[in-house]
């Protein structure tokens, strides 16, 4: 079922788009925000709402990386390793982060608390080393940097606090 | 001034280090703004269109296509089958995420009202009332950045109904992707903002006949659109001067890498690659060894090739492509055959599968470089890379196949003693060097 805030978030822009597709990957994105994931419960709801094929759905959910079609941890730590930020020691703040939270990029810590994901280019090749935490851009950053992210995001999350959304409003598209 | 070019002054960055040179009040009081525009709304759209044409602006996303050119492809009226007129659409195409480039990231943060006053001369110039920014997903604060900026100008009646009293109407809106490397290309992106895959599509028809939601649409990148005010307000004798004889204007150039001081430069084209590293604080931590010259697509240089040119024609001449003017440095600490397996890696991630060249290809070549790395290489490997690089460039339904094979061709053709070296002494292992952590084959990739 999706949640009001979806509906009512969605319908606010419909008049924006000439057609009901183009709202689906703004739809998916609300649904990977509020849950951290995309069921296929949610997919279903989606199609349903906008009167779309689950098919079709699930088809372009799948396309993208930000959709996560499995769930993950409350904090994804997704460090990025491309051409830039691994000329400039990306591959330590990997080292790190894996020796820190005790598991392998791609995978989650058992307390469902942490995913690390190795992402591609963020657009911050300037002040790479550059890691992406949930929604925050961290840039220049170091194995010091990267561990105290960790227990800061750790600490945020046992004090029931939002990590890396700072600069999010509810409600509020995009 | 330090460049050998007396016409040149930045275009787009002027004041990027000012506190508060994002607002639109520093862009009005400060910067000229929105009086491009002003200009533009009395201008007939043809005229404003032939003002870009002979300003010998070139299109900054990468193909470097002359923008005048392609806003006068543009239907002047076009009409459905019933002879009812159809709405024309201007699309923005910030899906930044060529490795290596950065620059359309400095003009959000921090000029974002020149970019929205070039869409809404543009809008004028190709006869559209509204259009669409594609922004990529991973930028949450940059997104919001721009919708305030929208906001703004919205507010004091530079968007909307009727702008500035002329009757010109015209609206924008943000469009979010979902973090696809290919919705950089034109075509895909198109069908991305159909809320459908990110799947580039064949041409013809060319969007300016068939593009977004099936109406004739017009997609340039953000630097471009930034560049615009400054072509109308200025005129275009003055940004044409700066540039070469087929290209006006300056480049933004993002320099990464190892290199002391990596940001984004706003720099003219008569400079070389050598004069640019210089600019930023030359090389760290060893001696030049390669250059990337255009992002992540465009085939590497070696350092005695570094004394070109950074215009389109000097790069196109010396085999590689000034691209989307993100230049990666590479010292001599560096493997060209590891650093080289880091982007194709990227691209076989990226590919989006529709073409058998480019989705096989792609993975063929990632996974024979990892062989070399892990010892397990041939001499005959080496012949095969250029063997699959001859079936994807140029066989596919986009020019993401010839990207993959440009680092993959340039890096053997122009460092083959470093692949001998690993295939002769059993990889990385061999040579002393130990597997990247982000190179190992574990967990999943996403």
């Amino acid at each position: 079922m999706l949640s009001e805030k979806i509906k009512k978030t969605i319908n606010g822009i419909r008049d924006q788009f000439p057609t009901e597709q183009a709202l689906l990957l703004p739809i998916l994105h609300e649904i990977q925000n509020e849950y951290g994931w995309v069921s296929m419960e949610n997919m279903k709801a989606a199609g349903e709402f906008l009167n779309l094929p689950v098919s079709k759905v699930r088809e372009v959910a799948s396309f993208y990386t930000m959709y996560r079609l499995d769930p993950i941890g409350k904090v994804d730590v997704q460090i990025c390793t491309n051409i830039s930020c691994w000329l400039n020691g990306a591959d330590k703040v990997l080292a790190c982060a894996e020796k820190k939270l005790g598991i392998h990029h791609g995978q989650t810590t058992k307390d469902g608390k942490f995913t690390l994901t190795q992402v591609e280019c963020l657009a911050a090749c300037g002040t790479a080393p550059a890691v992406q935490i949930n929604q925050d851009y961290f840039e220049q950053v170091d194995e010091n940097m990267m561990e105290s992210l960790i227990d800061q995001a750790s600490r945020d999350l046992d004090a029931g606090k939002d990590v890396g959304k700072s600069t999010q409003k509810d409600g509020v598209w995009p | 001034m330090m460049y050998n070019n007396e016409h040149f002054e930045p275009v787009i960055t002027p004041n990027v280090n000012v506190p508060g040179c994002e607002t639109i009040d520093f862009y009005v009081q400060k910067e000229n703004g929105y009086k491009g525009l002003e200009k533009a709304l009395k201008m007939k759209p043809a005229e404003v269109v032939d003002e870009v044409k002979k300003s010998n602006l070139r299109g900054r996303g990468g193909a470097g296509f002359p923008t005048g050119m392609k806003w006068s492809f543009m239907p002047a009226n076009p009409v459905d089958a019933n002879g009812n007129p159809k709405p024309k659409y201007l699309v923005c195409n910030a899906d930044e995420g060529e490795p290596g480039t950065f620059k359309d990231r400095l003009i959000f943060t921090k000029t974002p009202h020149r970019m929205i006053e070039g869409m809404i001369i543009g809008g004028h110039a190709i006869g559209s009332n509204k259009g669409f920014i594609y922004i990529r997903g991973e930028w949450f604060k940059e997104i919001r950045l721009m919708q305030k900026a929208l906001d703004d100008a919205y507010a004091k009646g530079f968007l909307g109904k009727n702008i500035l009293g002329s009757g010109f109407n015209f609206d924008l809106v943000i469009y979010k992707g979902a973090g696809a490397y290919i919705c950089g290309e034109e075509t895909a992106l198109l069908n991305s903002l159909e809320g459908k895959r990110g799947e580039p599509r064949l041409k013809p028809p060319f969007p300016a006949q068939v593009g977004a939601y099936g109406m004739p649409s017009c997609v340039n990148n953000v630097e471009t659109f930034a560049a615009v005010p400054y072509i109308i307000d200025k005129g275009w004798e003055k940004y044409a001067k700066m540039g070469t004889e087929r290209s006006g204007g300056t480049r933004m150039i993002g320099v990464s890498g190892h290199v002391n001081k990596p940001a984004v430069y706003e720099l003219p084209m008569n400079l070389s690659i050598n004069d640019i590293i210089e600019i930023a604080g030359g090389v760290k931590g060893g001696k030049l060894k390669a250059v990337i010259p255009g992002g992540a697509s465009a085939p590497m240089l070696r350092a005695d090739e570094c004394h070109v040119l950074t215009d389109y024609d000097s790069l196109a001449k010396a085999g590689t492509m000034a691209g989307s003017g993100g230049l990666i440095v590479m010292n001599d600490t560096v493997n060209i055959v590891e650093a080289t397996y880091t982007l194709l890696k990227f691209y076989e991630h990226e590919s989006c599968g529709q073409c058998s060249q480019c989705r096989e290809g792609s993975h063929w070549l990632a996974r024979m470089f990892k062989r070399i790395l892990d010892g397990g290489g041939t001499q005959d490997d080496l012949d095969y890379i250029a063997k699959i690089c001859g079936n994807m460039a140029g066989q596919t339904i986009c020019a993401f196949a010839d990207a993959v094979t440009g680092p993959a061709l340039s890096s053997v053709r122009k460092f083959r003693g470093e692949f001998e070296e690993l295939v002769a002494k059993g990889g990385l292992k061999g040579i002393g060097k130990k597997e990247s952590a982000s190179h190992k084959l574990v967990g999943a990739h996403v």
